[in-house]
Formats: structure tokens, sequence, C-alpha cells
């Protein structure tokens, strides 16, 4: 047992950190710091310069395109970029598409899209929620009915991170409703500038513009974007769910959000004395350090795990679910930490900056308490807690 | 980076889980804590023949040179049959004590003992006044002629009542609750003036109050340089720290194997209640509090040398605080899920409880290191 | 609406506070003081110097036989009970037993058993857990077959508190399994001294002896000492439980807790200051008390609610989660505040057999044996699960 990396993996770090401070776009950079929404160039800019550096598909081997990093280096580039305050990138593509595609893809889908994931040039989302198909997936009823060589979709899909930016949506539709409800789900990859497709943002009580609503009418989508057969939908999600990214770059955020969190906590005052020397502040942070420091403890031994090809199932999940509270906790402390300066609202300002305006209070303390609602949101999507839990439960525990 | 047992560490675990499942049966621990003794003294033995009670220690003083993670894999696998023999008393306190603060001389001579299992020893820090506090020492030594002479009381000293010789902390200077002036030294536990109160405590083991009444030792009962013996304590407790941990991650783990063994087959409306959600999800939460647990056993077990006193502290005081939220979850729900028959002195689950519930009132409770640690991060 | 108490009531409490501080016996004030488990004959000693007074049941008419206090007098009786030392019992006979007799009893079992239960002479405990019989009580198989103007009682209850204090025990039993579960359900009288009655104690992890096991082996019942009619016992359990009052006794038992914890923290030192001046705990300190006003105001809601014979139904289940979770939660204070005094346990003292010194202050040594006894309030007498599925079911229709 051994917590060290080796020479080459710490060469290997400060590579990436001179890469990352060479070539993160400063006005990125700031608007990372400051909380301020990313836009889409913001996203395609950051994206593309790792691309070119061979660094956006991490997780990818080389033989398909990747870098062909090993377990450590992919924690360690997460954790550097985390730390750097680059933007986190949209994972769809590399994360998601590209893997299922290397699985399931046809030659030509592989040839058609590939390219563009690792390239960065072509952004993702997927359609997996519906209004009334949320924990329970199988549920889903966007329709797709095949009309010769082309399917004619139908329906909407929900809670769409980031479809606003997208070129693509990778989404499970219904081909089936006779059988079992899970046999009827279908993959399907929709170009979001096809015909009938609209997209409606969904503002979240923080005022941020992350989610979205799409709605499909008599949307044509060529048999030659289906994902394997009709009625595999089901089995590729699970795929999907069993090819957990490593939570290195969440550890890494909630160290970055724990340490403007002492920042602040060393500039707010109470009682004429700093936040950070008060007693009881003192112990509420240390209770959060701690809880972070177990969080990476049990992200790296899952990380040791899947570099000895062991598998990660209910391993991730337990990361996953301390990760959604952590950042919960360390937002609420930092709301917190503003007092009545938590108060002011102004969404313009969360999306964009104060631009010439003069902020309201210090200039960190506007986005304390929009951070704080938009945290409360991270049990919920993904698979929420309560979600995770049965998953635990069933695989794990045998219940 | 590498969380893997190495081949050797992978047989000496094989080989204490082995002992643990032929010796320490529920039935067969609970007469063993009953017996007055509270331990067997075949088994001692054999753990020394096993290399276990050499096995923290250098080998040019006897030992066997194996690392806290060593120690982390022997005491996990105690922890899951709650193994009552006084291996942290007399290997990692005593002994820790001898490493971190004993003169070489004082090594060579009592470690070989130790390691063929000939001599226990007892490790004295807390009084009665101190809680969790290793520098709040009242336990004077006073200096007469080249000798010194003991007097005070020493609080709750595991394995007091068979250990052969003590290692109490005494001031040899300094105000209260200063660190300075704090010396370690060695006691016969037949030497003229000691007293030994011995009982049991809450979750089966042995401890005692020390009491010395005007003791006499000579200089060579002085372990390192006088006044600065604190250092030598801290780490010490530090490492007991690293240990308890590990025990505790066993404790934990045989508790939910019990626990989730007792939901799958305990049937009430007509099911297993373990088919029940708001249970899945109690012992899912329990399984949780063991997983982040034990990450922070094998973070201690690989930080606890570390030559940076601070990072030391960080890594036992975080790992403390775990172990604090983790144990008195997995503890109290166990008898949760197992309802009344969890709360018998006759079942198993409850004297899982109660050693969890006491590991967390040694050495600092969740608290005391949750301050510790804000104050050294 | 106002939560205040009358001059009256107030010298009222002081009437009560002074009886209890000039009857209550040093011997068993000094126990309880200790935690010292009580023999059978204390327990009993100090049941019937209440009853004597008329005050083992507070909570009767007296029409009944009790004292007719009002509802500031019931809250205020208890309190002064408890604040002055006496132990913590339960009162099967008045709480339970006879509320039951006096809605369901023929005149002459009350003729036969009330005025014994009013002056504690017969102490009575409750049969309701069996082992395979839990949560789900319909589960329960102890069974009485008819036998001429006689039942024979063959089986076994667990989990019986105080029964080895007992006299009589009140048991569900099984009379039919042909029916639903809960229909075949009978409720019994059951001398504890008929032939065929074996108890059986069960120690605890904390190394008391609260709880027993009862077997019957062809125990022999009269018919006029079945309460109701055949599986009528479903519906008077269920009446019990809307009659449930005594863990508002805990609310009292809480306070006179807090006072205790309060001492120790202004005993207990750490790095030289008392632990009532330590931010950290006094932080506790004030989370715990500020629960306590909680469950205390909830108490007297529920309490006025009752006395104005409105049903306490859900709300008793509020009552019992939140009350047993601040008890736990003190003892596990009083524990925390006994640092390495938490660990030393030696059975004989608990008992009140050993003739050795206590190890540390003598109120450290039964902090841990309460702290961990304190662990089964949740379990007891309905789960925490089984109060949030009632809760559930009842107050939001789910």
């Amino acid at each position: 047992m051994d917590m060290t990396f080796t020479p080459a993996e710490q060469a290997f770090r400060r590579e990436v950190q001179a890469f990352v401070a060479e070539n993160l776009p400063a006005p990125i950079a700031r608007k990372v710091a400051d909380g301020v929404e990313m836009t889409r160039d913001d996203m395609s800019t950051w994206m593309q310069i790792l691309a070119k550096q061979g660094w956006l598909a991490t997780n990818w081997e080389q033989k398909d395109g990747g870098p062909g990093w090993s377990t450590a280096q992919k924690h360690i580039f997460e954790e550097e970029c985390a730390a750097a305050g680059a933007p986190d990138i949209i994972p769809f593509g590399t994360r998601m598409v590209g893997p299922v595609l290397l699985a399931f893809g046809t030659p030509e889908q592989k040839a058609k899209y590939l390219p563009g994931i690792v390239s960065g040039e072509m952004l993702w989302c997927q359609g997996y929620s519906e209004p009334g198909a949320g924990s329970d997936l199988a549920q889903l009823q966007l329709s797709a009915k095949l009309d010769g060589d082309e399917y004619v979709v139908n329906g909407t899909k929900i809670w769409t991170t980031q479809a606003h930016m997208a070129d693509m949506i990778f989404v499970l539709a219904r081909t089936d409703n006779s059988g079992r409800k899970q046999d009827g789900v279908t993959c399907l990859l929709i170009d979001m500038k096809a015909p009938g497709v609209t997209v409606r943002p969904i503002i979240t009580i923080d005022g941020r513009h992350r989610f979205n609503q799409e709605f499909f009418d008599d949307v044509r989508v060529p048999v030659a974007d289906r994902v394997g057969e009709a009625g595999d939908g089901w089995r590729i999600a699970k795929y999907l769910l069993g090819h957990e990214r490593s939570n290195a770059a969440g550890v890494a955020g909630a160290v970055r959000m724990l340490k403007k969190l002492r920042a602040i906590a060393k500039a707010e005052r109470a009682e004429g004395e700093t936040l950070m020397q008060d007693q009881d502040f003192r112990r509420t942070l240390a209770d959060v350090e701690t809880r972070l420091e177990v969080l990476r403890m049990t992200a790296m031994r899952n990380l040791a795990r899947a570099s000895a090809d062991k598998p990660v199932g209910a391993e991730a999940s337990v990361v996953k679910l301390g990760m959604a509270e952590i950042r919960k906790d360390i937002s609420e402390l930092s709301m917190q930490a503003g007092a009545y300066y938590a108060n002011p609202f102004d969404p313009k300002a969360i999306r964009e900056g104060w631009g010439n305006q003069q902020p309201i209070g210090a200039d960190y303390i506007f986005k304390l308490a929009p951070d704080y609602f938009e945290m409360r949101a991270r049990s919920i999507a993904g698979g929420s807690n309560e979600i995770q839990k049965n998953i635990i439960a069933k695989r794990t525990l045998g219940l | 980076m590498d969380f893997e047992l190495s081949e050797d560490q992978v047989l000496l675990q094989e080989s204490v889980t082995r002992f643990v499942a032929d010796n320490y049966s529920f039935e067969q621990r609970r007469k063993l804590v009953d017996t007055d003794q509270g331990y067997s003294d075949k088994q001692w033995s054999q753990f020394a023949e096993l290399g276990w009670l050499g096995m923290p220690f250098a080998e040019d003083v006897g030992g066997y040179g194996g690392t806290p993670v060593e120690t982390m894999v022997v005491l996990e696998e105690f922890g899951k049959g709650l193994v009552a023999e006084p291996y942290i008393s007399t290997i990692v306190l005593g002994g820790g004590a001898l490493v971190h603060g004993g003169t070489a001389a004082q090594q060579q001579e009592l470690i070989p003992q130790v390691a063929e299992g000939n001599l226990k020893l007892a490790l004295g820090f807390a009084e009665r006044q101190s809680r969790y506090n290793l520098a709040d020492v009242q336990t004077k030594a006073e200096k007469s002629g080249v000798d010194y002479v003991l007097s005070g009381m020493k609080s709750v000293v595991f394995g007091a009542p068979t250990a052969n010789k003590f290692i109490v902390s005494a001031r040899t200077g300094g105000a209260a609750r200063d660190e300075g002036g704090i010396s370690l030294f060695l006691v016969d536990a037949d030497a003229s003036g000691v007293s030994v109160r011995g009982y049991p405590t809450v979750d089966g083991m042995r401890a005692g109050e020390v009491t010395l009444d005007g003791v006499k030792v000579g200089a060579d009962a002085l372990m390192g340089a006088e006044g600065e013996g604190f250092g030598a304590l801290e780490t010490t407790i530090d490492y007991a720290i690293a240990a308890t941990a590990a025990e505790a991650v066993g404790a934990m783990s045989a508790l939910n194997d019990m626990t989730l063994e007792y939901i799958k087959t305990r049937e009430q409306f007509g099911q297993p209640i373990g088919k029940f959600q708001v249970l899945q999800h109690r012992m899912v939460d329990m399984f949780i509090a063991h997983e982040e647990a034990k990450s922070m056993a094998m973070m201690a077990a690989m930080r606890i040398d570390d030559e940076d006193p601070n990072e030391r502290r960080k890594a036992a005081s975080a790992t403390k605080v775990q172990i604090a939220k983790s144990a008195r979850f997995v503890g109290q729900q166990a008898i949760q899920l197992h309802g009344g028959i969890g709360m018998t002195d006759e079942y198993a689950a409850g004297h899982y409880f109660k050693r969890l519930t006491m590991i967390d009132r040694s050495y600092g409770d969740g608290d005391y290191h949750l301050a510790r640690f804000g104050a050294v991060s | 609406m106002h939560m205040n108490f009358s001059a009256d009531e107030l010298a009222f409490e002081q009437k009560v506070a002074a009886f209890v501080s000039e009857n209550l016996p040093a011997d068993i004030k000094d126990k309880v003081d200790r935690g010292i488990e009580l023999t059978r004959e204390e327990v009993r000693r100090w049941m019937e110097i209440l009853g004597q007074k008329g005050w083992a049941a507070t909570n009767w008419d007296k029409k009944d036989g009790g004292p007719g206090f009002t509802i500031a007098e019931k809250f205020l009786a208890e309190d002064a009970i408890f604040m002055n030392g006496a132990p913590k019992m339960v009162h099967f006979g008045t709480r339970m037993v006879g509320p039951v007799l006096l809605a369901f009893g023929t005149d002459a079992q009350k003729a036969k058993y009330v005025p014994k239960i009013l002056t504690s002479e017969e102490v009575w405990c409750q049969g309701y857990s069996e082992p395979q019989a839990g949560s789900d009580l319909a589960q329960l198989q102890c069974s009485a077959e008819l036998d001429g103007d006689e039942y024979v009682v063959n089986g076994t209850k667990i989990w019986t508190t105080s029964a080895h204090c007992a006299d009589r025990m009140f048991a569900l039993v099984r009379t039919s399994k042909e029916a639903r579960k809960q229909e075949g359900i009978t409720c019994l009288l059951i001398d504890l001294k008929a032939p065929g009655v074996e108890i059986r104690p069960i120690i605890t992890l904390d190394g008391k002896h609260v709880f027993n096991q009862e077997f019957f082996d062809n125990v022999r019942v009269p018919v006029s000492d079945r309460i109701g009619e055949e599986g009528d016992g479903w519906k008077i359990a269920k009446f019990l439980l809307g009659h449930e009052r005594s863990n508002a006794t805990y609310v009292s038992m809480n306070k006179r807790n807090l006072r205790k914890l309060k001492e120790i923290m202004a005993d207990q030192r750490a790095d030289g200051e008392r632990l009532a001046d330590d931010p950290g705990f006094v932080r506790k300190l004030a989370d715990l008390e500020q629960d306590m006003l909680a469950t205390t105001t909830m108490a007297m809601r529920q309490l006025a609610a009752a006395s104005a014979d409105k049903p306490v139904g859900a709300e008793a289940s509020i009552m019992k989660l939140r009350v047993m979770d601040a008890y736990k939660q003190c003892h596990e204070l009083m524990m925390e505040a006994g640092a390495y005094y938490a660990q030393p346990f030696e059975r004989g003292h608990i008992r009140g057999e050993a003739n050795t010194e206590w190890v540390g202050p003598d109120y450290l040594y039964r902090m841990s044996p309460d702290y961990f006894e304190s662990r089964a309030m949740s379990i007891a007498g309905g789960s925490h699960e089984i109060q949030k599925d009632i809760l559930a079911k009842r107050a939001l229709g789910l």
C-alpha cells in the first residue's frame, strides 16, 4: 500500500499544470472564478484547446484516438484542471456518446461522429428524463415510429443539461409499446438543428440557465442514426451507467470551493473578529474538510481498483453521494458567511458578471445563495440520492 | 499510488483471519472476557510464535520491521472478532512509546522480551483531570540524587491489571498543561509504591487506575531527555489512533455483515424486513459509513509515519473524526435494525456496538479531534 | 391561549414536591441518583407509597377512584415526582390495564382488580411481543384454548418490562387461527404465580435486568379473567395505543437528566475549564435543551387535547419519536462528558451488588450503561420505523 505518485506521474502533473497555466484563456478563468455562466463559445474554445493537445477524450485509448492514459494520469489531469480553475468540459461527447459508439456503433457511425467528438467541434447532450419519467426512467414515452428508412420522433425530453449549446442529442426513445417497458427502448442520435426540434430553456431557482426541455414535432431521423438494434436502448443505457467517470474532478472542484470559502471566512467579520477566528465556524469548517479528505481517499481507492481492472460499481456511488452532500454543505456555509448580503439577487450579474456595475456588497457574496440553490439539485440530477442507494442496496448488499 | 496489500501482507491477513475464525466465535469470546483475566495467555504465546508481537518493531531490536500497514492488517481482523488480548496496550501503546521515546538501551533490552511474549506493557497517559489532553499532566517526578520519585495517579490505563511494566508520563518541569517539562518513565508494576486498581471496561477489556505513591526509579528509567517526552507520547497516541481505526473498521465490517444477514432473514409483515426500502437505505448508509472509515484507516496507515508532525496530526485527527462518525452510526443503527435482540447481552451485535462506542472514548473523541484537525490544517 | 400556571397550580406543584421529598425513601433516592438497578421490593415499596397517597393513578378521574387532577395538575404532578428523584417506572396498572378495565371490564373484574391497582398492591406488566411477533404484532402465537370455564395457555412472551417485579400480566393471546390474524386475538389477565408460568430474565448490553421472557406451560386462566369477548384483543390493543400517554413521562425524565447533565458539565473539566464553559459542549447542550422545550410544549398540547377528550392518535407517535431522541441524546452527552471515565464497568455496581469503590466520580460510572440502555428507546414500544409508518398512514394518508 502506498499513496505516493511515481516520479513519472509527478512529472506528468507538472506538465498538466504548465499547459493549463499557459493555455487557459484569462477571461474564461476569470468567469470560472467568479461563478459566471459559460457561453457556448467559452466551452468550445476551451474544449478545442484541449483537443489540439490531444487531451479532450482523456478516457479513450490510443487506438481510438485518445491519449491512452493510465487511471492515475486521468485522475491527475482532472485534479489539476479543476485546481487551476478550468471549466468542466461538456462531457457527453467524450464520456458517453463516444464510448457507446465505440462499443455499439457501426463503422459508418464511428467515421461520421467520432472525429467531431475528439476534436471538440461537435457538442453533444443526452436526452433521458421526461416529464413523466424521472427516477422511473423505463416510463419514457418519446415515440419513434419507423417510416421507410427514417424514424419519426414525437414527444419531449426534459432536464437536458446544456442542450442549448449542443449540436447533437443522444436520446432514448420508445419504438415499441407492446412488451416489457424496458424492451421497447431504442437509442437515436438526433441533429438539434433538424426541423421540428425546439429547445426551451429552464431557468433554475439560482437564476442560471443550465437545463432545458426539448420538444420533438415529427422530427425525421435516419435509421442510420440508430445505435444498436431497435430495443437495445435499455441495455446501452445500463452500459453507460457502468462506465462511471472518475470522481476526481468533483473532489478537486470541492477543494476549490473550500479554498474560496476559507478566503471568504478570512474576509467576513462578526463581533469584530473574522469568521475564521470564530470557534464554531472553524469547527464546522474542519468537519467539512475531514469529510472531503474521506471522499478523496475513497475516490483514490476506487481509482486504484479501476486501474487493477476490478469493478467499481457501488463504490463509485458512495463517492457520488458524498460529493453531492459536501458540495451542498460548502455552498451553504459560504452562503451563511454572507449573512444579510446573501439576500441580494441579480440574475444578470450571475449569468454575465457585474460588468461596469458596482457589485452589491463584497464582489464574491452575490453568487453564494444562487450557488447554494444550484447545489441543492446535485442530489437529484444524474440519479437521485435515493436511486443511488437503491442501486447499492440491490447490487452490493443483495437486498 | 497503490492500495493493494503486498503478498506478505496478504499472508499475514490470512493468518490473522484464520486465528479469529478458530478462536473468536462470539461464544468463545464471551467466555474469555468473563474470566478474571479477560484474555488467554495461551493465545498471547501464540501471537508471539506467529510473530505478531514483534511485527511493528525494527529488526535490529528484535522485531520484524513491519510498517503501520501491517498493524492495520492485524487490527482490522482483530476488530472482526473483538479480540481481547492486550495487543494495543502492549504493542501499540507500550511498544510505541519505547520506539518513539525510548533510549537505544531500553529498546534493546525490552523489545525482544515484548516480541517473545514475556513482557507486557501499559502506557499511563490520562489523569483524572486531563480528559484527552496529553499535556495535562499532574503526576510529578522529582529528582532525588540520581533517582526520580514519582507521585500521582494515571487513569484508565489500558491493560494495567496484567502489565509487567508501566510507561507513565510525569512532570519534571513546566506548568500545568505545558508540553515542555513532561517526561516518560519506565516503572515496574511490582515496584514499591505502585498500586493498581484493576477493572473491566464497558467493552469487556481490562484497564486500571495506577497510583504512584513515592515510587523511586533510577535515571535509567527515564525515556529520552528529561522534560522532552511529550513529542514521543503524542506520536505514540497518533499511532494508536491509526491502529484503533483499523480495529473499528473490522468491527464495523462484522457488525454490518451480521445486520445485513439479519434483515435478509428476519420476517415481519409477511416478508424479510430487508425488503422495506427505508431499511434498505439505512443499510446502505451503514455500508457507506464503513467504506468511508476504511478509506481513512488506510490513509492513516500510509501517512501516520510522515516525517512532518503536522501531516501526522492531520492524518490521525481526520481519521479519528471519521471513525467517531461511522462507528456511532453503524453501531446505533445495527441495534435499531436488529430490534430487541440487538439489545441483549447474549447476542453479538451489542458487544460490537460497545467496543465501537468505547473507541470513541479513547485518545480523544470526535469533537476533540475535529478541533485538533481545525487547529493544525 | 396561554401556557402559564396559576398560583394555585404552582402551589400544588410545591405540595407534590414536598410529599416526594418527605416520603421517597432515602435508599431508593440514592440508588436512582446513582443509576443502580432497583430490586423488586424497592419498586413495590415506592409504588405503594404513591398508591396510598392516591397518586399512583394521576391520570384517573375522581369517579374511578383517581385524584381527579386538572390537566395542569396532571402535568405538574408527574413533573414534580420525577424532578424530586423518584424512580422511572412504567405504571402498567394505572396507565394501561386500569383504563382498559374501566372501558371494557365487567363489574366483577373492576371490583376485583381496580382497587389494588389504585393502591399499587398489585403490580402489573403487559405481555405483547413474542420472538416472531415484534413490530408485526398480529403474528403472535401464544395460544389459549378453552377447556370448560378455563383457558389453557401455552407459548411465550418476550421483552416484557419488569415482569419480574409484577404479580399479574395483561396478555394478548391467540384463541383462533381461523380468521384474519388480528381477529383471533384475545386479552387475558394472567396470574404470574399460577402453575406453569416461568419468568426468565433478559440481561441487556448495559448489564441490567429490565426485560424478561415468560414461558407458559399449560397455564390455566379462568374465563372470568378474559377482557371483552374472544377476538376483541386487537381492538383493545388499539384502544390502548390511542390512550398511550406514558411517553409524556419521558418529558419529565428528560428534564431530570438534563439537570444531571448540567451538574456534570459544571464539575467535569477540560484544559482546566469547566465543560459548562466549553463553547462546543455548550452548543450541544443548547441544541438538546431547545429540542426538549419543543417536546415539553408538545406534551402539554397533547395532554390538553386528551383531557378535552379529543383523540390523541398520530400525534402520540410524534411525541414518541422526539422525546426518545432527546432521551438518547441526553444520555449520549452524559457519556461523552465522562471521557475516559466512561469506560470502567463492573456489573456488580450497576446491580447494587459490589462492595468495591467506584472508579472515578460516582456519577460517571453509570453513564455508559445508561447510554446503552437508552439505545432501546427507539425500538421498544413500537420502533421509530413503526411510528413513522403510523404517521405516514394516519396523519398523511399515505
